[in-house]
């Protein structure tokens, strides 16, 4: 479990056959998403600098993990994103408008489409592993074919929920996949000083659970573990704890400077020759005939499209009013809240003190 | 035929009717299986409703509250026992952070109907950390209920109602009272509204407002001190911590013009010094002298040799019912 699993390498070969088990319209797909979800993260960094939406979480160089991820599951599962993961949910479903809406900091921003079940991004640290292991649990016990898959990052492993998460799955072998993204910080802090583990994969082996170290940077190999782990769990066999070794290109937030803790410029250079998900899939489908850069830049620009669409939507969607802070606390508000609401907007009366 | 049960035979009754009704329903604790619990609150509830329904967890409270919230949000009622109150902390960031937050995250897309249950209170001579009153940390967090029974027969309306509420309650349960007496108990499930209190006993010259096992305490009290000395005390029993029933604290204070707080829990930042700010709001110029705290002192609960000299007692909330008065 050491080994780092491997379909498509930085060069764009294969390395490992692939038996069939992605077809090209498939493969164009997982090139197509990365394309759209990369020029959406970036568009996202200029809005958070043009004052158009709040700090931002940056997933630059993560786009495999996450998209392969996303595309391996069917439309009832679950999903549980950190505030990293835009572009899981984006591809599992969720509208870049409200996205957009959630880094805007609009109180509908967290809104799942109704036919999915796309979770709230999660801001604490690995406390949604264990939601996920409820929402699979309760699939199991209804008999429903559904998977959970929670995303983390490699700070979450030092967290009590990444444990008790592990073992609950383990224990009552709920299907729940359990996605590492192990970006190298966590904001700042190294893998290497997060923990004396040489890999994540191999904590599933004190929970007697499958541990799967993969090529984060690898879409193919990404969907293609993913997916084995889905047919686990789907056939009764429980859950499973996979490691994507990638790395975040580019900042923790809007708010982070990654010069403090790392050279930037030479691990950007290095980057983009030996790491970028996109770039040895962009060399693959250009072997297979399948890529042109006249293409790319057509399917760029269709894209830029639909992201200033959705952009459109969110800044005209109708904004936050302050009464939409007293809703959906309960099912029934409480007379505390319901009086509190009427000192919104309240003029300040021309009144002295009474005689 | 009247029957009479304890508060915890009347807690698994509540359980084991709402099992048998409503298939969704599934309990989880630590030792809560074949054990029944240290408390036996779900004694025979395995054999009646097997592993799936009756779950033996692993013992990590942050694990079962937070697998709770996802089995909640995909269409299961979970009942979740803490061991003990005082062991909850584990699990303090899935409830205020999450099961607190998610209809409101969601817009009403999802919510959270969990329930969870726990022993609380001191006077059962249990070791450290086995006797704390903190139901002010959770009555603190919009998006969660608090609800304390004093008696079996709420216990089993209250506890029912919590199992029905579409969003999260903390429901605690004062280990003091669970076999302290018995009562009757309909046998047929009912219903005691979350949100109300009831007033146990009337009287013109004193308000007194507790809950839990000072209910008792505050009721021996005023049945003493009306004995001895005249004075006519009304004792109200909250029943919900979150959200208070303004309109019976209210009401009380209105007709009797003085109050007085009894509650377990430490005095400083206690749900005493909410109650007091209800009633500054709403009957200040009713109050004929101070509202009145007897409560716990604010120290760590101590350990149990001393455990009753920590919580309030009928003479310490007879001396501040004649400071009261006297005022």
């Amino acid at each position: 479990m050491s080994t780092l699993y491997q379909v498509l390498t930085p060069e764009g070969e294969l390395a490992t056959n692939l038996d069939g088990q992605l077809d090209q319209a498939t493969m164009v797909k997982m090139f197509e998403n990365m394309l759209l979800v990369r020029r959406f993260d970036r568009k996202s960094i200029i809005l958070q600098r043009q004052g158009r939406m709040g700090t931002y979480a940056p997933f630059e160089g993560q786009e495999a993990s996450q998209v392969g991820s996303a595309m391996a599951l069917s439309p009832g599962d679950w999903l549980f994103p950190t505030y990293r993961d835009h572009a899981a949910s984006i591809v599992h479903g969720q509208s870049m408008a409200r996205v957009f809406l959630y880094w805007m900091g609009h109180m509908d921003g967290s809104i799942s489409p109704s036919h999915l079940n796309i979770m709230p991004q999660c801001v604490p640290i690995a406390t949604q592993m264990i939601h996920a292991v409820g929402t699979a649990w309760a699939s199991k016990l209804k008999g429903e074919k559904k998977v959970s898959l929670a995303y983390f990052g490699d700070g979450a492993t030092s967290e009590g929920d990444f444990h008790e998460a592990l073992n609950f799955a383990g224990v009552f072998k709920t299907p729940t996949i359990f996605l590492c993204q192990n970006n190298g910080y966590a904001i700042s802090v190294p893998f290497s000083q997060q923990s004396a583990s040489k890999t994540i994969a191999q904590r599933a082996a004190a929970y007697d659970i499958p541990g799967v170290r993969v090529d984060g940077n690898d879409v193919f190999a990404v969907f293609m573990t993913i997916r084995q782990a889905i047919d686990r769990a789907k056939a009764g066999e429980g859950p499973t704890l996979i490691e994507a070794v990638t790395y975040r290109y580019g900042a923790h937030t809007t708010a982070d400077d990654p010069k403090k803790y790392r050279d930037q410029e030479n691990v950007s250079e290095e980057w983009r020759r030996e790491r970028d998900p996109i770039q040895r899939l962009r060399v693959y489908l250009e072997k297979q005939g399948l890529w042109t850069e006249a293409w790319e830049n057509e399917r760029l620009a269709s894209f830029g499209e639909k992201i200033d669409a959705a952009l459109a939507e969110a800044e005209s969607y109708p904004k936050s009013r302050p009464e939409d802070m007293f809703k959906h606390v309960y099912a029934e508000p409480t007379w505390m809240a319901a009086e509190q609401e009427k000192e919104l907007a309240q003029p300040v009366k021309k009144e002295g003190i009474p005689a | 035929m009247k029957r009479k049960l304890t508060m915890i035979q009347a807690i698994t009754e509540a359980m084991d009717q709402k099992m048998a009704e409503d298939s969704r329903t599934m309990l989880l604790g630590e030792d809560i299986g074949v054990n029944g619990g240290v408390f036996r609150a779900t004694e025979n509830l395995l054999q009646k409703y097997g592993p799936n329904r009756v779950v033996d967890t692993p013992l990590a409270e942050s694990g079962i509250i937070g697998a709770a919230i996802g089995l909640a949000m995909n269409g299961m009622i979970p009942v979740v026992e803490i061991q003990f109150l005082a062991f909850i902390y584990p699990g303090f960031e899935q409830i205020v952070s999450h099961a607190a937050r998610m209809r409101y995250r969601t817009r009403g897309h999802y919510n959270v109907p969990l329930v969870v249950r726990t022993p609380y209170g001191a006077g059962i001579r249990g070791p450290e950390l086995h006797a704390e009153s903190v139901e002010s940390f959770f009555a603190h967090v919009p998006g969660l209920k608090v609800v304390v029974p004093s008696n079996p027969y709420d216990a089993k309306g209250l506890l029912i109602a919590a199992m029905e509420d579409p969003d999260p309650v903390i429901f605690l349960e004062p280990t003091k009272l669970y076999r302290a007496f018995k009562e009757e108990v309909p046998e047929e499930m009912y219903r005691e509204p979350i949100g109300k209190a009831k007033v146990v006993r009337e009287g013109n010259d004193l308000s007194i407002f507790a809950w839990g096992a000072m209910l008792r305490v505050a009721d021996d009290a005023a049945k003493q001190i009306e004995r001895e000395q005249g004075i006519s005390c009304e004792v109200v029993d909250l029943r919900t911590i979150y959200p208070l029933d303004r309109d019976t604290i209210v009401s009380s204070v209105k007709k009797t013009g003085r109050a007085m707080v009894v509650h377990e829990a430490h005095k400083t930042m206690g749900v005493g010094a909410e109650i007091i700010s209800v009633i500054n709001d709403e009957a200040l110029i009713y109050l004929k002298a101070p509202v009145k705290r007897v409560t716990g002192f604010d120290v760590p609960v101590p350990q149990f040799s001393i455990e009753d000299d920590y919580m309030p007692t009928p003479s310490r909330v007879m001396n501040g019912i004649l400071e009261t008065v006297t005022y």
